[in-house]
Protein backbone atom coordinates (compact mmCIF):
# COMPACT_ATOMS: atom_id res chain seq x y z
CA UNK A 1 0.00 0.00 0.00
CA UNK A 2 2.76 2.45 1.00
CA UNK A 3 4.58 1.99 -2.29
CA UNK A 4 1.40 2.82 -4.21
CA UNK A 5 0.91 6.00 -2.19
CA UNK A 6 4.43 6.95 -3.29
CA UNK A 7 3.73 5.84 -6.87
CA UNK A 8 0.52 7.86 -7.12
CA UNK A 9 2.04 11.00 -5.61
CA UNK A 10 5.09 10.91 -7.89
CA UNK A 11 2.76 10.61 -10.87
CA UNK A 12 0.45 13.40 -9.68
CA UNK A 13 3.41 15.65 -8.87
CA UNK A 14 4.89 15.15 -12.36
CA UNK A 15 1.54 15.74 -14.08
CA UNK A 16 0.97 18.94 -12.10
CA UNK A 17 4.54 20.18 -12.35
CA UNK A 18 5.39 19.31 -15.91
CA UNK A 19 2.57 17.96 -18.10
CA UNK A 20 -0.16 20.45 -17.21
CA UNK A 21 2.06 23.45 -17.87
CA UNK A 22 0.72 25.61 -20.76
CA UNK A 23 3.81 25.07 -23.00
CA UNK A 24 3.40 21.31 -22.78
CA UNK A 25 -0.37 21.39 -23.31
CA UNK A 26 0.15 23.54 -26.40
CA UNK A 27 2.96 21.23 -27.55
CA UNK A 28 0.63 18.27 -27.10
CA UNK A 29 -2.05 19.93 -29.27
CA UNK A 30 -0.09 21.98 -31.81
CA UNK A 31 2.48 19.33 -32.65
CA UNK A 32 -0.02 16.64 -33.78
CA UNK A 33 -2.06 19.38 -35.51
CA UNK A 34 1.00 20.50 -37.46
CA UNK A 35 1.91 16.94 -38.45
CA UNK A 36 -1.64 16.21 -39.56
CA UNK A 37 -1.83 19.38 -41.63
CA UNK A 38 1.60 18.85 -43.15
CA UNK A 39 0.95 15.31 -44.35
CA UNK A 40 -2.59 16.10 -45.43
CA UNK A 41 -1.44 18.98 -47.66
CA UNK A 42 1.64 17.04 -48.86
CA UNK A 43 -0.41 14.02 -49.93
CA UNK A 44 -2.58 16.17 -52.21
CA UNK A 45 -5.17 13.41 -52.23
CA UNK A 46 -7.96 15.35 -50.58
CA UNK A 47 -10.06 14.28 -47.62
CA UNK A 48 -9.99 10.64 -48.66
CA UNK A 49 -6.32 10.39 -47.70
CA UNK A 50 -6.93 11.47 -44.10
CA UNK A 51 -7.70 7.96 -42.90
CA UNK A 52 -4.52 6.56 -44.48
CA UNK A 53 -2.44 9.20 -42.71
CA UNK A 54 -4.03 8.68 -39.31
CA UNK A 55 -1.86 5.79 -38.10
CA UNK A 56 1.33 7.67 -38.99
CA UNK A 57 0.34 10.95 -37.42
CA UNK A 58 -0.88 9.27 -34.24
CA UNK A 59 2.40 7.38 -33.90
CA UNK A 60 4.57 10.45 -34.49
CA UNK A 61 2.53 12.44 -31.98
CA UNK A 62 3.05 9.76 -29.34
CA UNK A 63 6.75 9.30 -30.14
CA UNK A 64 7.64 12.99 -29.97
CA UNK A 65 5.34 13.74 -27.04
CA UNK A 66 6.73 11.02 -24.79
CA UNK A 67 10.43 11.20 -25.63
CA UNK A 68 10.55 15.00 -25.31
CA UNK A 69 9.09 15.03 -21.82
CA UNK A 70 11.43 12.52 -20.21
CA UNK A 71 14.44 14.76 -20.76
CA UNK A 72 12.72 17.20 -18.42
CA UNK A 73 11.11 14.91 -15.87
CA UNK A 74 14.19 12.74 -15.39
CA UNK A 75 17.41 14.28 -16.77
CA UNK A 76 16.53 17.73 -15.36
CA UNK A 77 15.64 16.34 -11.92
CA UNK A 78 18.86 14.35 -11.81
CA UNK A 79 20.78 17.47 -12.83
CA UNK A 80 19.31 19.63 -10.02
CA UNK A 81 19.59 16.93 -7.37
CA UNK A 82 15.89 16.36 -6.68
CA UNK A 83 16.00 12.91 -8.28
CA UNK A 84 18.29 11.82 -5.42
CA UNK A 85 15.39 12.48 -3.07
CA UNK A 86 13.39 9.85 -4.97
CA UNK A 87 16.31 7.42 -4.85
CA UNK A 88 16.35 7.80 -1.05
CA UNK A 89 12.68 6.81 -0.75
CA UNK A 90 11.95 3.28 0.45
CA UNK A 91 10.50 2.12 -2.86
CA UNK A 92 12.11 -0.13 -5.42
CA UNK A 93 13.77 1.40 -8.45
CA UNK A 94 11.24 -0.44 -10.64
CA UNK A 95 8.24 1.19 -8.92
CA UNK A 96 9.99 4.56 -8.88
CA UNK A 97 10.73 4.53 -12.61
CA UNK A 98 7.26 3.26 -13.47
CA UNK A 99 5.86 6.21 -11.52
CA UNK A 100 8.23 8.62 -13.27
CA UNK A 101 7.28 7.29 -16.71
CA UNK A 102 3.51 6.92 -16.19
CA UNK A 103 2.97 10.64 -16.77
CA UNK A 104 4.76 10.45 -20.13
CA UNK A 105 2.73 7.37 -21.11
CA UNK A 106 -0.54 9.18 -20.33
CA UNK A 107 0.71 12.29 -22.14
CA UNK A 108 1.55 10.15 -25.20
CA UNK A 109 -1.89 8.49 -25.18
CA UNK A 110 -3.65 11.87 -25.01
CA UNK A 111 -1.43 13.19 -27.83
CA UNK A 112 -2.54 10.29 -30.01
CA UNK A 113 -6.17 11.36 -29.75
CA UNK A 114 -5.58 14.89 -31.06
CA UNK A 115 -5.30 13.68 -34.70
CA UNK A 116 -8.22 11.30 -34.09
CA UNK A 117 -10.43 14.20 -33.01
CA UNK A 118 -9.37 16.22 -36.06
CA UNK A 119 -9.98 13.25 -38.35
CA UNK A 120 -13.45 12.75 -36.85
CA UNK A 121 -14.50 16.05 -38.42
CA UNK A 122 -13.07 15.12 -41.83
CA UNK A 123 -13.73 11.43 -42.50
CA UNK A 124 -15.89 8.54 -41.41
CA UNK A 125 -14.11 6.66 -38.59
CA UNK A 126 -16.78 3.98 -38.17
CA UNK A 127 -14.64 1.32 -39.90
CA UNK A 128 -11.81 1.60 -37.38
CA UNK A 129 -11.37 -1.39 -35.05
CA UNK A 130 -11.06 0.51 -31.76
CA UNK A 131 -10.46 -2.67 -29.76
CA UNK A 132 -7.12 -2.87 -31.59
CA UNK A 133 -6.38 0.86 -31.80
CA UNK A 134 -6.63 1.48 -28.06
CA UNK A 135 -4.17 -1.25 -26.95
CA UNK A 136 -1.88 -0.31 -29.86
CA UNK A 137 -1.83 3.33 -28.75
CA UNK A 138 -1.08 2.27 -25.18
CA UNK A 139 1.73 -0.04 -26.27
CA UNK A 140 3.26 2.57 -28.60
CA UNK A 141 3.12 5.10 -25.76
CA UNK A 142 4.79 2.62 -23.40
CA UNK A 143 7.57 1.62 -25.79
CA UNK A 144 8.21 5.23 -26.86
CA UNK A 145 8.35 6.33 -23.24
CA UNK A 146 10.85 3.62 -22.35
CA UNK A 147 12.91 4.55 -25.40
CA UNK A 148 12.91 8.12 -24.11
CA UNK A 149 13.73 6.84 -20.64
CA UNK A 150 16.78 5.00 -21.94
CA UNK A 151 18.01 8.21 -23.57
CA UNK A 152 17.22 10.30 -20.47
CA UNK A 153 19.24 8.06 -18.15
CA UNK A 154 22.15 7.77 -20.58
CA UNK A 155 23.03 11.48 -20.62
CA UNK A 156 23.76 14.24 -18.15
CA UNK A 157 22.35 17.36 -19.78
CA UNK A 158 18.88 18.04 -21.17
CA UNK A 159 20.26 19.22 -24.54
CA UNK A 160 22.14 15.92 -24.85
CA UNK A 161 18.87 14.05 -24.34
CA UNK A 162 17.13 16.14 -27.02
CA UNK A 163 20.01 15.68 -29.48
CA UNK A 164 20.25 11.95 -28.89
CA UNK A 165 16.46 11.59 -29.20
CA UNK A 166 16.47 13.31 -32.58
CA UNK A 167 19.17 10.94 -33.80
CA UNK A 168 16.73 8.05 -33.63
CA UNK A 169 13.35 9.81 -33.88
CA UNK A 170 13.66 11.27 -37.36
CA UNK A 171 15.15 8.19 -39.09
CA UNK A 172 12.49 6.13 -37.31
CA UNK A 173 9.68 8.08 -39.00
CA UNK A 174 10.93 7.01 -42.40
CA UNK A 175 11.95 3.46 -41.53
CA UNK A 176 9.02 2.12 -39.51
CA UNK A 177 6.50 1.96 -42.36
CA UNK A 178 4.59 5.08 -41.38
CA UNK A 179 4.62 6.82 -44.73
CA UNK A 180 6.80 4.52 -46.84
CA UNK A 181 5.73 0.86 -46.70
CA UNK A 182 8.57 -1.33 -45.41
CA UNK A 183 8.27 -3.62 -48.41
CA UNK A 184 8.95 -0.60 -50.66
CA UNK A 185 12.24 0.15 -48.89
CA UNK A 186 15.55 -1.11 -50.36
CA UNK A 187 16.22 -4.68 -49.17
CA UNK A 188 19.39 -3.74 -47.28
CA UNK A 189 17.50 -1.12 -45.22
CA UNK A 190 14.59 -3.37 -44.25
CA UNK A 191 16.42 -5.11 -41.35
CA UNK A 192 16.71 -1.67 -39.72
CA UNK A 193 12.92 -1.34 -39.86
CA UNK A 194 12.47 -4.64 -38.08
CA UNK A 195 14.67 -3.65 -35.13
CA UNK A 196 12.59 -0.55 -34.46
CA UNK A 197 9.87 -1.14 -31.84
CA UNK A 198 7.57 1.47 -33.40
CA UNK A 199 7.37 -0.60 -36.61
CA UNK A 200 5.17 -3.14 -34.85
CA UNK A 201 2.91 -0.51 -33.29
CA UNK A 202 2.41 1.12 -36.66
CA UNK A 203 1.56 -2.28 -38.17
CA UNK A 204 -1.19 -2.81 -35.59
CA UNK A 205 -2.60 0.68 -36.15
CA UNK A 206 -2.57 0.29 -39.92
CA UNK A 207 -4.30 -3.05 -39.55
CA UNK A 208 -6.95 -1.54 -37.30
CA UNK A 209 -7.54 1.59 -39.37
CA UNK A 210 -7.02 0.54 -43.02
CA UNK A 211 -6.62 -3.23 -42.72
CA UNK A 212 -3.14 -2.80 -44.21
CA UNK A 213 -0.95 -4.69 -41.77
CA UNK A 214 1.84 -7.00 -42.91
CA UNK A 215 2.58 -9.13 -39.80
CA UNK A 216 0.40 -11.22 -37.55
CA UNK A 217 -1.17 -8.91 -34.96
CA UNK A 218 -0.29 -11.41 -32.22
CA UNK A 219 3.38 -11.13 -33.17
CA UNK A 220 3.09 -7.36 -33.30
CA UNK A 221 1.70 -7.22 -29.76
CA UNK A 222 4.23 -9.71 -28.42
CA UNK A 223 7.23 -8.02 -30.05
CA UNK A 224 6.30 -4.51 -28.94
CA UNK A 225 5.66 -5.78 -25.39
CA UNK A 226 9.05 -7.53 -25.40
CA UNK A 227 10.72 -4.31 -26.61
CA UNK A 228 9.05 -2.42 -23.76
CA UNK A 229 10.31 -4.85 -21.12
CA UNK A 230 13.82 -4.86 -22.62
CA UNK A 231 14.08 -1.06 -22.83
CA UNK A 232 12.81 -0.64 -19.26
CA UNK A 233 15.27 -3.24 -17.97
CA UNK A 234 18.12 -1.59 -19.88
CA UNK A 235 17.19 1.82 -18.43
CA UNK A 236 17.21 0.47 -14.86
CA UNK A 237 20.58 -1.11 -15.53
CA UNK A 238 21.86 2.25 -16.74
CA UNK A 239 20.54 4.05 -13.67
CA UNK A 240 22.21 1.56 -11.34
CA UNK A 241 25.46 1.74 -13.34
CA UNK A 242 25.61 5.50 -13.92
CA UNK A 243 23.64 7.18 -11.14
CA UNK A 244 24.26 4.96 -8.13
CA UNK A 245 28.04 4.83 -8.53
CA UNK B 1 24.59 13.21 27.36
CA UNK B 2 23.81 9.70 28.41
CA UNK B 3 26.22 6.84 28.63
CA UNK B 4 26.34 5.34 25.17
CA UNK B 5 28.68 2.41 25.73
CA UNK B 6 25.92 0.08 26.95
CA UNK B 7 23.54 0.98 24.11
CA UNK B 8 23.23 -1.17 21.01
CA UNK B 9 24.83 0.11 17.83
CA UNK B 10 22.35 1.02 15.07
CA UNK B 11 24.93 1.97 12.47
CA UNK B 12 27.82 -0.42 12.04
CA UNK B 13 30.42 0.24 9.39
CA UNK B 14 33.44 -2.02 8.87
CA UNK B 15 36.25 -1.45 6.38
CA UNK B 16 34.21 0.87 4.16
CA UNK B 17 36.14 1.84 1.05
CA UNK B 18 34.92 3.95 -1.84
CA UNK B 19 36.75 5.01 -4.99
CA UNK B 20 35.70 7.42 -7.74
CA UNK B 21 37.93 6.36 -10.59
CA UNK B 22 41.47 6.84 -9.35
CA UNK B 23 40.43 8.95 -6.38
CA UNK B 24 40.20 7.07 -3.11
CA UNK B 25 37.37 9.02 -1.48
CA UNK B 26 36.94 6.83 1.62
CA UNK B 27 39.73 4.54 2.72
CA UNK B 28 38.91 1.54 4.89
CA UNK B 29 36.94 3.31 7.62
CA UNK B 30 35.18 1.56 10.50
CA UNK B 31 32.90 3.01 13.16
CA UNK B 32 29.63 2.40 14.91
CA UNK B 33 26.89 4.72 16.15
CA UNK B 34 24.76 3.73 19.12
CA UNK B 35 21.01 4.03 19.33
CA UNK B 36 20.03 7.56 20.33
CA UNK B 37 23.55 8.87 19.97
CA UNK B 38 24.54 12.13 18.30
CA UNK B 39 27.66 11.18 16.38
CA UNK B 40 29.80 13.75 14.59
CA UNK B 41 31.90 13.29 11.49
CA UNK B 42 34.32 16.19 11.46
CA UNK B 43 36.73 17.01 8.68
CA UNK B 44 37.66 19.53 6.00
CA UNK B 45 36.09 19.72 2.55
CA UNK B 46 36.94 16.68 0.45
CA UNK B 47 37.67 14.53 3.51
CA UNK B 48 35.04 11.94 2.53
CA UNK B 49 32.12 12.99 4.74
CA UNK B 50 29.48 13.32 2.01
CA UNK B 51 30.74 10.20 0.26
CA UNK B 52 30.30 8.25 3.49
CA UNK B 53 26.70 9.47 3.84
CA UNK B 54 26.00 8.71 0.17
CA UNK B 55 27.19 5.13 0.61
CA UNK B 56 25.33 4.63 3.90
CA UNK B 57 22.06 5.93 2.44
CA UNK B 58 22.22 4.03 -0.84
CA UNK B 59 23.10 6.88 -3.19
CA UNK B 60 26.52 5.38 -3.91
CA UNK B 61 27.91 1.86 -4.04
CA UNK B 62 30.68 0.78 -1.73
CA UNK B 63 33.80 -0.88 -3.18
CA UNK B 64 34.65 -2.81 -0.02
CA UNK B 65 33.45 -3.22 3.54
CA UNK B 66 30.22 -3.96 5.34
CA UNK B 67 27.30 -1.77 6.41
CA UNK B 68 24.60 -2.64 8.91
CA UNK B 69 21.85 -0.14 9.69
CA UNK B 70 19.19 -0.82 12.29
CA UNK B 71 20.10 -4.50 12.34
CA UNK B 72 19.74 -4.83 8.56
CA UNK B 73 22.73 -5.79 6.44
CA UNK B 74 22.75 -3.08 3.78
CA UNK B 75 26.02 -4.11 2.17
CA UNK B 76 24.37 -5.68 -0.84
CA UNK B 77 20.95 -4.07 -0.59
CA UNK B 78 21.33 -0.43 0.43
CA UNK B 79 17.57 0.21 0.04
CA UNK B 80 16.71 -2.29 2.75
CA UNK B 81 16.98 0.22 5.61
CA UNK B 82 15.74 3.33 3.81
CA UNK B 83 12.35 3.25 5.54
CA UNK B 84 13.95 3.94 8.94
CA UNK B 85 16.42 6.56 7.72
CA UNK B 86 16.08 10.29 7.10
CA UNK B 87 18.59 12.28 5.10
CA UNK B 88 19.25 16.00 4.98
CA UNK B 89 21.67 16.47 2.09
CA UNK B 90 24.28 19.20 1.91
CA UNK B 91 22.36 20.91 -0.88
CA UNK B 92 18.73 22.00 -0.80
CA UNK B 93 17.24 19.70 -3.41
CA UNK B 94 13.49 20.11 -3.11
CA UNK B 95 11.23 21.01 -6.03
CA UNK B 96 11.45 24.72 -6.90
CA UNK B 97 8.04 24.81 -8.56
CA UNK B 98 6.18 23.31 -5.58
CA UNK B 99 5.21 25.32 -2.50
CA UNK B 100 6.85 24.63 0.84
CA UNK B 101 3.73 22.83 2.05
CA UNK B 102 3.41 20.73 -1.13
CA UNK B 103 7.11 19.82 -1.00
CA UNK B 104 6.73 18.46 2.52
CA UNK B 105 3.51 16.59 1.67
CA UNK B 106 5.20 15.07 -1.38
CA UNK B 107 8.22 13.93 0.64
CA UNK B 108 5.86 12.41 3.24
CA UNK B 109 4.03 10.54 0.48
CA UNK B 110 7.32 8.99 -0.64
CA UNK B 111 7.33 7.22 2.73
CA UNK B 112 3.74 6.06 2.29
CA UNK B 113 2.12 8.47 4.76
CA UNK B 114 -1.64 8.95 4.35
CA UNK B 115 -2.96 12.32 3.17
CA UNK B 116 -4.33 13.61 6.50
CA UNK B 117 -1.26 12.49 8.39
CA UNK B 118 1.19 14.08 5.96
CA UNK B 119 -0.70 17.38 5.84
CA UNK B 120 -0.81 17.57 9.62
CA UNK B 121 2.89 16.70 9.90
CA UNK B 122 3.79 19.25 7.19
CA UNK B 123 1.94 22.02 9.03
CA UNK B 124 3.59 21.03 12.30
CA UNK B 125 7.09 21.13 10.78
CA UNK B 126 6.47 24.42 8.99
CA UNK B 127 5.52 25.81 12.40
CA UNK B 128 8.58 24.29 14.09
CA UNK B 129 10.94 25.75 11.49
CA UNK B 130 9.21 29.16 11.48
CA UNK B 131 8.09 28.75 7.86
CA UNK B 132 4.30 28.82 8.29
CA UNK B 133 4.01 32.22 6.61
CA UNK B 134 5.90 30.88 3.58
CA UNK B 135 3.97 27.61 3.39
CA UNK B 136 2.17 28.54 0.18
CA UNK B 137 5.13 30.20 -1.52
CA UNK B 138 7.12 28.30 -4.11
CA UNK B 139 10.35 26.76 -2.84
CA UNK B 140 12.26 28.39 -5.71
CA UNK B 141 11.50 31.80 -4.20
CA UNK B 142 12.77 30.95 -0.71
CA UNK B 143 15.95 32.49 0.73
CA UNK B 144 18.95 30.22 1.24
CA UNK B 145 18.26 29.86 4.96
CA UNK B 146 14.59 29.05 4.36
CA UNK B 147 15.57 26.47 1.75
CA UNK B 148 17.94 24.77 4.18
CA UNK B 149 15.27 24.69 6.88
CA UNK B 150 12.62 23.24 4.57
CA UNK B 151 15.14 20.65 3.31
CA UNK B 152 15.78 19.74 6.94
CA UNK B 153 12.05 19.47 7.58
CA UNK B 154 11.67 17.21 4.53
CA UNK B 155 14.36 14.92 5.94
CA UNK B 156 12.45 14.34 9.17
CA UNK B 157 8.89 14.40 7.77
CA UNK B 158 8.48 10.62 8.32
CA UNK B 159 9.90 10.70 11.86
CA UNK B 160 12.99 8.59 11.09
CA UNK B 161 14.75 6.79 13.92
CA UNK B 162 18.11 7.41 12.26
CA UNK B 163 18.95 10.78 10.77
CA UNK B 164 21.86 11.63 8.48
CA UNK B 165 22.68 15.32 8.42
CA UNK B 166 25.20 16.50 5.87
CA UNK B 167 26.50 19.96 6.77
CA UNK B 168 23.04 21.12 7.94
CA UNK B 169 24.06 24.67 8.89
CA UNK B 170 26.48 25.43 6.10
CA UNK B 171 25.93 28.71 4.33
CA UNK B 172 22.93 29.94 6.32
CA UNK B 173 22.53 32.98 8.54
CA UNK B 174 23.36 32.96 12.24
CA UNK B 175 19.75 32.88 13.46
CA UNK B 176 18.76 30.02 11.14
CA UNK B 177 21.88 28.03 12.05
CA UNK B 178 21.11 28.49 15.74
CA UNK B 179 17.54 27.34 15.19
CA UNK B 180 18.70 24.29 13.23
CA UNK B 181 21.12 23.35 16.03
CA UNK B 182 18.32 23.63 18.57
CA UNK B 183 16.17 21.33 16.46
CA UNK B 184 19.03 18.82 16.15
CA UNK B 185 19.45 18.86 19.93
CA UNK B 186 15.70 18.43 20.34
CA UNK B 187 15.59 15.42 18.01
CA UNK B 188 18.50 13.89 19.90
CA UNK B 189 16.73 14.40 23.20
CA UNK B 190 13.68 12.65 21.78
CA UNK B 191 15.84 9.60 21.03
CA UNK B 192 16.69 10.01 17.33
CA UNK B 193 20.08 8.65 16.35
CA UNK B 194 21.89 11.46 14.54
CA UNK B 195 24.88 11.11 12.23
CA UNK B 196 26.13 14.64 11.66
CA UNK B 197 28.84 15.68 9.23
CA UNK B 198 30.25 19.14 9.61
CA UNK B 199 33.37 21.18 9.15
CA UNK B 200 32.29 23.58 11.87
CA UNK B 201 34.38 22.46 14.83
CA UNK B 202 32.38 24.53 17.32
CA UNK B 203 29.16 22.91 16.08
CA UNK B 204 30.54 19.41 16.55
CA UNK B 205 31.86 20.29 20.02
CA UNK B 206 28.55 21.84 21.06
CA UNK B 207 26.26 19.08 19.77
CA UNK B 208 28.02 15.72 19.48
CA UNK B 209 28.53 13.05 22.10
CA UNK B 210 31.15 11.27 20.06
CA UNK B 211 33.20 12.55 17.18
CA UNK B 212 35.27 10.96 14.44
CA UNK B 213 37.96 13.10 12.80
CA UNK B 214 38.17 12.28 9.10
CA UNK B 215 40.96 13.54 6.85
CA UNK B 216 41.75 12.41 3.31
CA UNK B 217 39.21 9.60 3.49
CA UNK B 218 40.61 8.08 6.68
CA UNK B 219 39.33 8.28 10.25
CA UNK B 220 42.26 9.46 12.33
CA UNK B 221 40.54 9.45 15.72
CA UNK B 222 37.15 8.55 17.17
CA UNK B 223 36.24 9.25 20.75
CA UNK B 224 33.70 10.79 23.08
CA UNK B 225 33.84 14.59 22.92
CA UNK B 226 34.75 14.79 26.61
CA UNK B 227 37.67 12.40 26.09
CA UNK B 228 38.87 14.30 23.04
CA UNK B 229 38.96 17.48 25.09
CA UNK B 230 40.88 15.82 27.95
CA UNK B 231 44.42 16.59 26.65
CA UNK B 232 43.70 20.30 26.44
CA UNK B 233 42.10 20.53 29.87
CA UNK B 234 44.23 22.75 32.07
CA UNK B 235 45.93 24.26 29.03
CA UNK B 236 46.41 28.02 29.02
CA UNK B 237 46.39 29.74 25.67
CA UNK B 238 47.28 33.33 24.86
CA UNK B 239 46.90 34.71 21.35
CA UNK B 240 48.96 37.81 20.59
CA UNK B 241 48.26 40.14 17.71
CA UNK B 242 51.44 41.98 16.72
CA UNK B 243 52.87 44.22 14.08
CA UNK B 244 54.41 41.95 11.50
CA UNK B 245 58.19 41.81 11.90
CA UNK B 246 58.57 39.40 9.01
CA UNK B 247 60.59 37.12 11.30
CA UNK B 248 59.34 33.96 12.95
CA UNK B 249 59.46 34.86 16.64
CA UNK B 250 58.02 31.60 17.91
CA UNK B 251 61.43 29.93 18.05
CA UNK B 252 62.91 32.83 20.05
CA UNK B 253 59.99 32.76 22.50
CA UNK B 254 60.42 29.04 23.04
CA UNK B 255 64.12 29.60 23.84
CA UNK B 256 63.48 32.52 26.18
CA UNK B 257 60.45 30.93 27.90
CA UNK B 258 61.09 27.17 28.00
CA UNK B 259 57.70 26.43 29.65
CA UNK B 260 55.79 28.09 26.82
CA UNK B 261 54.98 26.54 23.46
CA UNK B 262 54.72 29.25 20.83
CA UNK B 263 53.65 29.06 17.24
CA UNK B 264 52.87 31.54 14.50
CA UNK B 265 49.26 30.90 13.44
CA UNK B 266 49.02 33.69 10.85
CA UNK B 267 51.07 36.74 9.83
CA UNK B 268 51.12 38.98 12.92
CA UNK B 269 49.46 36.38 15.16
CA UNK B 270 51.24 34.28 17.76
CA UNK B 271 49.74 31.53 19.86
CA UNK B 272 51.42 30.78 23.19
CA UNK B 273 50.39 27.68 25.15
CA UNK B 274 51.40 26.32 28.50
CA UNK B 275 50.18 24.14 31.32
CA UNK B 276 50.97 27.11 33.55
CA UNK B 277 49.44 30.57 33.45
CA UNK B 278 50.87 32.54 30.50
CA UNK B 279 52.02 35.91 31.88
CA UNK B 280 51.44 38.72 29.42
CA UNK B 281 53.90 41.39 30.68
CA UNK B 282 57.24 39.62 30.12
CA UNK B 283 56.11 38.38 26.72
CA UNK B 284 55.11 41.87 25.56
CA UNK B 285 58.37 43.29 26.89
CA UNK B 286 60.34 40.54 25.12
CA UNK B 287 58.65 41.27 21.80
CA UNK B 288 58.97 45.06 22.11
CA UNK B 289 62.69 44.69 22.66
CA UNK B 290 62.76 43.05 19.22
CA UNK B 291 60.85 45.90 17.60
CA UNK B 292 57.50 44.15 17.55
CA UNK B 293 54.48 46.00 18.95
CA UNK B 294 51.76 43.94 20.61
CA UNK B 295 48.36 45.35 19.62
CA UNK B 296 46.21 42.79 21.41
CA UNK B 297 46.61 39.91 23.86
CA UNK B 298 43.64 37.60 24.25
CA UNK B 299 43.26 34.56 26.48
CA UNK B 300 41.61 31.63 24.73
CA UNK B 301 39.67 28.77 26.25
CA UNK B 302 41.09 25.50 24.90
CA UNK B 303 38.63 23.87 22.54
CA UNK B 304 38.07 20.96 20.22
CA UNK B 305 39.70 23.08 17.53
CA UNK B 306 43.04 22.69 19.33
CA UNK B 307 42.54 18.94 19.60
CA UNK B 308 41.58 18.73 15.95
CA UNK B 309 44.70 20.60 14.88
CA UNK B 310 46.87 18.42 17.12
CA UNK B 311 45.39 15.17 15.88
CA UNK B 312 44.89 15.86 12.19
CA UNK B 313 47.50 18.47 11.42
CA UNK B 314 44.80 20.36 9.52
CA UNK B 315 44.76 24.00 10.52
CA UNK B 316 41.37 25.18 11.71
CA UNK B 317 42.02 28.41 9.83
CA UNK B 318 42.18 26.41 6.63
CA UNK B 319 38.78 24.85 7.38
CA UNK B 320 37.32 28.30 8.00
CA UNK B 321 38.75 29.63 4.76
CA UNK B 322 37.31 26.65 2.91
CA UNK B 323 33.86 27.19 4.33
CA UNK B 324 33.99 30.93 3.60
CA UNK B 325 35.14 30.18 0.06
CA UNK B 326 32.48 27.56 -0.62
CA UNK B 327 29.49 28.92 1.24
CA UNK B 328 30.16 32.49 2.21
CA UNK B 329 29.84 30.97 5.73
CA UNK B 330 28.23 33.64 7.79
CA UNK B 331 26.80 31.46 10.48
CA UNK B 332 29.59 31.10 12.95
Amino acid sequence: MKRWIAFWNILVKDVRTYYLKPPNISWGIIFPLAWTGMFFIRSGLGLGSALGLLAGVMTISILFGTTSMLAVTITFEKRNGSFDRLLLAPISLEVLMLAKTSGAILFGILNAFVPVIIAAFLVDLSGIVWSLVIPAIILIAVVSTFLGLLVAVSVTEIFEAQTLSNLFRFPMIFLCGLFVPILSLPVFIRPLSYILPITYGVDILQGAITDGHMLSLTYDFLIIAAFSVFLFWLSLLNIRRRWIV
Amino acid sequence: MGDQEDKEPVINVAGLTKRYGRVLAVDDISFSVNRGELFGFLGPNGAGKTTTISVLTGLARLDAGRINIGGIDCTRNPKAAQHMVGVVPDESNLYPELTGFDNLCFCAALYGMQKNERQERARQLLETFGLSDAANRKFGGYSKGMKRKLTFAAGIIHRPGILFLDEPTTGIDVASARQVRQIIAGLHNEGTTVFLTTHYIEEAERLCERIAFIVNGRIVRTDRTANLLQPVKGENILVLSTTDSGADLSQQIRQAFPRYRAQSIAPGRLKVESTEQVIVGPLVHFLEERGVQVTEARRQVPSLEDVFVQVTGVEAELMKKEKEKTEGGANQ
